[in-house]
């Protein structure tokens, strides 16, 4: 469980998030939704420590990570699994390597035991026989998938995915959606998606917090969200033809 | 005002890279990864450099040594002397400083903007140290091989020149080698070049580390790399030459 209290963060003049308050839950897969620019992209780099905040506090399970020192940072950064936008893979590193690196660093596990758990991890996004490819011979989509075998080869408390659809098609993105879903609700890890993307929205979003011009400004869930009279939301939400045609029905 | 926040900007990073380790083990794959990518790598561009350079000094040393009242050997002295002293360590370093400098800003650089020193970041990893601090070992480990080296393949090109253009005979060349020979110019060379090195590493790391933005970005923290890298180098040689020297 993750809780966000009283978080402000600024950029000059500009205040980008202005005392966002929100929990995100255990074993559900938590959404920040918003337009672009919305400051969205900000508070998960808030989260995770990127950025460092201006006031307020982020409890990462009841431990403050804005007040403790860096080594016990250290020590929930390794509770951590981030999926970014474009993978984020090192390209040095094949597959196999990609996936293992957090469990050379941290780990003393044997060579087989990494190996093991590296087959394990992209079995279960359904990668089989990649190991020694390249992140440039892969697909956008092979990538999304290697980067989050990797974010989970380590066995995270917390996982973290900035916009996990961004240049997929809608196919490809559902299987990235009901994969991260099912990864959350299996090892009962806080998850929080970055998204705007409304077919995630509906699909896998358990908790739902919208964030309009800084503000947190609506919260919900997959539902509550298609109901809601805020206007905002509903400008969010039915901003497409298609999303507009299908609420007329 | 500028080069001040630069400069406490850049000492903040090498305390970061000079941290402990998180596991040795990883460091030194990552260093022996280096001291192949970053010195074994350039041996060849230095090896031709050296010959041609130390083929052209020889050929000039005989042209301006044109007088009877000047012994012969005195061209393979001076081209000793102009390699071991100059050319060697800091022509060579100058070179390798856009070489090398710029892969390490360009690498560095790419990782920033595609996300990839985030994503160690959120690991728990000392990115500073782990990205930068093994490309520093590996140059300041390999650069004195390089160097070395390069002194023996910039002689034998004078040699080679010498020789086969008539200009000067075998014996007297490397009369001229021998003569006088002080053990302290290498030590000094070896001196320049392993502070050289540091100096490429460390600042080309630098400008890599804190690339932001795209393509064109990295472009510009390469080439800053590369022309600040040399300034540091023309500059530490003239300190170093006068305190070591005079």
């Amino acid at each position: 469980m993750i809780d966000v209290i009283n978080v402000s963060k600024t950029f000059g003049e500009h205040e980008v998030l202005k005392n966002i308050n929100v929990r995100f839950d255990k074993g559900k897969t938590n959404l920040i939704i918003g337009q672009s620019g919305s400051g969205k992209t900000v508070l998960m780099k808030c989260l995770v420590g990127l950025f460092p905040i201006d006031s307020g506090t982020i409890n990462f399970d009841g431990r403050s990570f804005s007040t403790i020192s860096y080594e016990e940072k250290k020590k929930i950064r390794q509770e951590i699994g981030m999926l970014f936008q474009g993978g984020a893979l090192f390209d040095s590193m094949n597959v196999e390597e990609n996936v293992i690196f957090p469990l050379s660093m941290f780990t003393d596990m044997s060579i087989n035991e990494k190996i093991d758990r590296a087959n394990f991890c992209l079995k279960r996004v359904n990668l089989e026989n990649v190991n020694k490819l390249f992140p440039s011979e892969l697909s956008g989509g092979m990538k999304k998938r290697v980067a989050i075998a990797r974010a989970i080869s380590a066995n995270p408390k917390y996982l973290f995915c900035d916009e996990p659809n961004s240049g997929l098609d809608p196919a490809t993105s559902i299987v990235i959606d009901n994969l991260i879903s099912e990864i959350t609700q299996e090892y009962q890890i806080t998850t929080v998606i970055n998204t705007h993307d409304m077919n995630s929205v509906i699909e896998i979003g358990d908790k739902i917090a919208f964030i309009y011009k800084g503000n947190l400004w609506w919260e919900g869930d997959k539902n509550s969200i298609l109901n809601t009279d805020n206007k905002e939301i509903n400008d969010f939400v039915y901003a497409t033809e298609l999303t507009r045609r299908i609420k007329g029905k | 005002m500028k080069i001040l926040s630069e400069v406490g900007k850049y000492l903040i990073l090498m305390k970061e890279v000079f941290h402990k380790p998180e596991k040795a083990s990883i460091y030194k794959k990552q260093l022996l990864l280096e001291m192949d990518n970053l010195g074994l790598d350039s041996l060849g561009i230095v090896a031709i450099i050296s010959v041609f350079m130390g083929a052209v000094v020889t050929i000039q040393m005989a042209f301006n040594v044109d007088s009877p009242l000047i012994p012969l050997y005195t061209i393979g002295f001076a081209t000793r002397k102009s390699v071991i002293l100059e050319f060697s360590p800091t022509i060579v370093s100058l070179i390798l400083a856009g070489k090398v400098g710029s892969r390490i800003a360009s690498e560095i650089g790419t990782m920033r903007v595609t996300e990839q020193i985030d994503a160690l970041e959120i690991m728990g990893i000392n990115t500073a140290s782990f990205l930068i601090l093994p490309k520093i070992v590996a140059c300041v480990l390999m650069y004195p091989f390089i160097i070395l080296i390069s002194m023996f393949l910039a002689l034998a090109g004078g040699w080679l020149s010498g020789v086969l253009t008539g200009l000067v005979a075998s014996s007297d060349y490397v009369y001229g080698l021998q003569y006088q020979f002080k053990m302290f110019d290498i030590t000094y060379a070896l001196i320049k070049t392993v502070v050289f090195a540091f100096l490429t590493a460390s600042v080309s790391g630098h400008y890599g580390y804190f690339t932001s933005g795209g393509a064109l970005e990295v472009g510009r923290s390469s080439t800053k790399a590369v022309v600040n890298s040399s300034i540091m180098i023309i500059l530490f040689n003239l300190i170093l030459t006068q305190l070591l020297l005079a």
